[in-house]
């Protein structure tokens, strides 16, 4: 199995996909939609043989690819996963399936649509699998234009332009990857300076014997990066925006998985390669973390439009993942890798459902809506799994990361998990209010003209519904591999030896 | 000493005496044939340039210096001047009975490119200088109906021969305080940074900054790039900015040693300057050519960063972004000149709806904007990841704060010219026209600019070469 380039395969598939896309005549839309969707299925079920044929007793990076790349930055095209990378690449493509359907009805230059949608899958998918800082980076970048591109030409606008959206959203990002940038130069210009060859592999920078100084400085820079691309208080004001003027997919896969390279990106570059700066700053994002958690919770209960809600309470789910990594400790760690996935999907299937109703409707206001459970039975279900995952009811995957991340940081922050629990209490007012107000209630005949969900639409549903709850009642088929993941890599970092900043 | 080392550079002015005598002995056909002929005699040079690009000789006692150095820049701007003819061939036939003129001075611009990147001393870049220049000259005022055209060609050649006037009399310090005008041999004539010597220097940088618009010596640039013809424009924005720093850096490296005075700082403060003022000015522009000219005044900054960074690195980055500048900036332009041939304007309306009537010109520009706004996976990123390394080891970190900060911020302005192509409504017709030369010139531009920025290793592996001559 070794030999088998199966995650170049994964990545380049979809490329493959858009190329194809690129090469067929414009009026062919059936066949540009197959084509998305085959290239999309294959490499799910590529990353599913990943997560089946990974070997668990052995852990590490595995499926490794190295091919010498540019040799005088030291980069190398090596790919590997682990425990921390799988879920994140299982969560990619499960999505990026889902978006696919999700956007079967565009009609509107439906051949850039789905070219540049699976370019975005790709870069994506490389950030994740890559083990070279280099290669991390540029897949990061790569997404953000497409973003740009396809919010501008089928987002929509409601409360600001989708131009307007387009470009907070791009902005804030590429400014979080300028501060990115510096810090990985600086890190591989401090790092040639004491291996005495020029490296880019994750692995061999980490473990270096850095100063204290340059720790925190390049940690800053990271936080700043990476934290902008989570939506951490307060860089997060692109993320609602940015939901709201996206279309569906962009959306799905903005929020389920785009927003988890930050975290990725934190753990994996982070904390494995700075350790001592991500323990220094850690207590400072804990408390940013806070902000998150309690202050998206209080604007999301003002919030009247679906996306917005979504967009909001994402953010406030976000804090959670930030405690978990503030806290530095296996358990919280595995709670925080648990919390992306499961917020992945389940804020990919509440944007999948939100699309397809406003598709139908042409309003994501909540106040006109009402007793939609009659006529919609099915687009209920999907908005009651991922609403009830939302809060966190345990039966969903996202209890499990929740309760993981609180019982590990507890011992850490006690007074700083305690506020942050009451988080749970804000998102099930607003979303028990929100699903109340939408779904339930006396039948309004204006909406009786909307179709329920049915064929390829329900495909969303089912993919990510069905991961939601299976994960949920089995978290040992994910958790064990974050286990395994973090373990390994907390084990490498060993004790840190350097107090908080506070 | 071998000669036929310099054979790129007697063809190149053999081909340029040619193209001019094809007009006179054979008016009509003459003239029709001059863009062929002279795109395939420099095809010739440049395969010629890049077999020998290892070659290794040094003429008359040190006045020119044939090495991989200078080879590189022969080949960056045999490069830049097919593609400039290639792209332009349709607007340069509009020039009719003076097209092959136009021809044979973007040739003689080109020879001279060629001899300031190669010179090894102070006179021989100056001849060279003044050769590309002069020809510019010409090529600037070269729409002489056009009021614009003609005002760029004066403010050109006014500002133009002040600051050779002034990188002259720089040269001129130099030669008093150490007797000698070959670049190699000035070094080790330094001992002590006497006054006049500094004001030498500072005056040799002034014209050079002049040349590849450093700010503030940088206003002379947009007027210009927006009245010359377009080829003009593009020429001038790559070719003669990488011929300015092709010999600033040599200069720099070679003559000045760090140690008796320390320029680098000086050159980080502009550098700094041309940065933030270039991407700043370009935000509120609403012409496409003016909007490029205040770009191509950043991506001078930029390359700039790599002097200052005086290290592998830096210097890799220089030549590095010099070359896919030179196909990110050309392609960005061949669309420019299509637009312009079809609506007459290079505003940004006349980009409205691009997208609907030539798909594959609104990739290539938006392609082309990224490569210069230095977005991954574009050619320029990998640039500005050389010549930003280099700054860091140098020590000059708040230097590659500023300049990734900015070239993130004018992402806004090279983004709206894609906003403009794929949202803005189609006001032209139903396809752009655009002919097969210019569509093979812009082709060209897409590959090299994304193989580049996925595969950089050729070329940095090129660059590697040409700057081992001053370690």
């Amino acid at each position: 199995m070794n030999s088998f380039p199966i995650l170049s395969l994964t990545l380049f598939i979809p490329i493959l996909g858009a190329i194809i896309i690129m090469c067929l005549p414009r009026d062919q839309v059936k066949a540009i939609k197959y084509v998305a969707a085959v290239s999309t299925c294959i490499s799910m079920v590529l990353s599913l043989i990943v997560v089946l044929t990974y070997d668990r007793s052995a852990g590490g990076m595995q499926f490794i690819e190295n091919i010498p790349w540019v040799t005088d930055l030291g980069v190398s095209y090596a790919l590997g996963v682990d425990g921390i990378s799988i879920p994140l690449l299982l969560l990619t493509n499960l999505i990026g399936f889902s978006a696919v359907y999700a956007s079967w009805h565009t009609a509107d230059r439906v051949k850039e649509f789905f070219a540049l949608l699976l370019i975005l899958i790709s870069g994506v998918m490389g950030t994740f699998i890559t083990t070279d800082l280099f290669i991390f980076f540029l897949f990061y970048e790569v997404v953000v234009i497409p973003i740009y591109l396809m919010v501008i030409m089928w987002g929509s606008s409601k409360r600001v332009t989708k131009e307007y959206a387009g470009m907070k959203l791009t902005i804030y990002l590429l400014i979080g990857s300028a501060f990115l940038l510096v810090g990985l130069i600086s890190l591989f210009v401090t790092s040639k300076g004491i291996l005495g060859y020029p490296s880019m592999d994750i692995n061999t920078l980490s473990g270096l014997d850095y100063s204290n100084g340059f720790q925190i400085f390049a940690y800053i820079m990271m936080t700043l990066g990476f934290g902008t691309l989570l939506s951490m208080f307060p860089f997060h004001a692109w993320s609602p925006d940015g939901y709201a003027g996206a279309p569906t997919a962009v959306s799905m896969i903005h929020a389920g998985v785009l927003k988890k390279i930050g975290g990725y990106g934190l753990i994996r570059v982070g904390l494995y390669i700075l350790p001592i700066g991500a323990k220094y700053i850690a207590p400072l994002i804990a408390v940013l973390a806070l902000g998150n958690v309690i202050y998206a919770a209080y604007i999301c209960i003002s919030q009247r439009d679906l996306k917005y809600i979504v967009g909001y309470s994402s953010v406030s789910h976000m804090g959670y993942v930030l405690i978990g990594l503030a806290a530095i400790k296996v358990v919280s760690i595995n709670g925080a890798v648990m919390m992306m996935f499961a917020h992945g999907v389940m804020a990919a299937l509440f944007f999948a459902m939100i699309g397809n109703l406003y598709e139908k409707s042409h309003t994501r206001n909540v106040d006109d809506f009402g007793g939609l459970a009659h006529q919609m039975p099915r687009l209920a279900t999907g908005f009651m799994i991922a609403g009830l995952a939302s809060l966190g009811l345990p039966g969903t995957v996202n209890f499990i990361g929740e309760f993981t991340i609180f019982v590990g940081a507890f011992s850490t922050y006690k007074a700083l998990t305690i506020l942050a629990v009451s988080g749970i209490i804000f998102t099930a007012v607003y979303i028990l209010r929100t699903l109340g107000d939408v779904l339930f209630g006396p039948r309004l005949e204006k909406w009786d003209h909307l179709q329920d969900l049915k064929g390829v639409e329900l495909i969303p549903l089912l993919v990510l519904g069905t991961a939601i709850l299976a994960v949920g009642i089995f978290p040992s088929t994910i958790m064990d591999l974050i286990n395994s993941g973090v373990g390994q890599l907390m084990a490498q970092i060993g004790n840190i030896q350097i107090g908080g900043i506070f | 000493m071998a000669y036929n080392l310099l054979l790129t550079e007697i063809l190149t002015a053999f081909s340029g005496l040619l193209i001019l005598a094809l007009g006179l002995a054979w008016p009509k056909r003459g003239r029709e044939l001059s863009g062929t002929v002279s795109i395939i005699a420099l095809l010739g040079i440049l395969i010629y340039a890049i077999c020998n690009f290892s070659a290794q000789q040094v003429f008359f006692q040190g006045i020119y210096q044939v090495d991989t150095y200078g080879s590189f820049f022969k080949i960056l701007f045999l490069i830049a001047a097919i593609l400039v003819m290639l792209s332009s061939s349709k607007y340069v036939g509009a020039f009719q009975n003076k097209s092959n003129e136009y021809y044979g001075l973007l040739v003689f611009a080109t020879l001279g490119m060629i001899v300031m990147a190669c010179a090894g001393d102070f006179i021989t870049i100056y001849l060279g200088l003044e050769l590309m220049t002069i020809s510019f000259y010409i090529m600037t005022a070269y729409l002489l109906e056009d009021e614009r055209s003609s005002e760029a060609g004066l403010k050109y050649l006014i500002l133009g021969a002040i600051s050779s006037a002034i990188m002259l009399f720089g040269m001129s310090l130099v030669f008093a305080m150490t007797g000698t005008t070959v670049i190699s041999a000035v070094a080790a004539k330094i001992t002590v940074a006497q006054p006049a010597l500094i004001a030498g220097i500072g005056l040799i940088m002034a014209g050079f900054a002049f040349k590849i618009s450093i700010v503030p010596f940088h206003m002379w640039a947009p007027d210009i790039y927006q009245g010359a013809p377009i080829p003009t424009t593009t020429f001038l924005a790559v070719g003669s900015k990488a011929a300015g720093f092709a010999a600033l850096v040599r200069i720099f490296m070679i003559a000045f040693p760090l140690a008796t005075f320390d320029w680098s700082m000086l050159l980080a403060i502009l550098a700094a300057v041309t940065i933030i003022i270039g991407n700043l000015i370009a935000l509120p522009q609403t012409n496409v050519k003016r909007l490029l000219a205040y770009s191509s005044i950043a991506q001078a900054g930029y390359i700039l960063v790599g002097l200052v960074a005086g290290n592998a690195y830096g210097l890799k980055g220089v030549l590095f972004y010099a070359m896919v500048y030179v196909f990110a900036n050309t392609g960005a332009f061949a669309v420019a000149t299509a637009v312009e041939v079809e609506t007459g304007s290079t505003d940004i309306e006349a980009f409205s709806g691009l997208s609907k009537r030539s798909p594959f010109m609104a990739a290539v520009m938006t392609v082309c904007v990224l490569s210069l706004a230095g977005i991954p996976p574009m050619a320029g990123f990998a640039g500005k990841f050389y010549l930003f390394s280099g700054a860091i080891s140098s020590g000059y970190l708040w230097l590659a704060f500023i300049g990734l900060l900015m070239s993130m911020i004018s992402v806004y302005y090279y983004l709206g010219i894609s906003k403009a192509m794929y949202i803005g409504e189609n006001k032209g017709g139903e396809t752009v026209q655009i002919g097969g030369a210019a569509r093979l010139a812009i082709w060209v531009c897409l590959l090299a600019t994304v193989f580049c920025g996925v595969c950089p290793q050729p070329l940095s592996q090129m660059a590697q070469y040409a700057i081992a001559l001053f370690f």
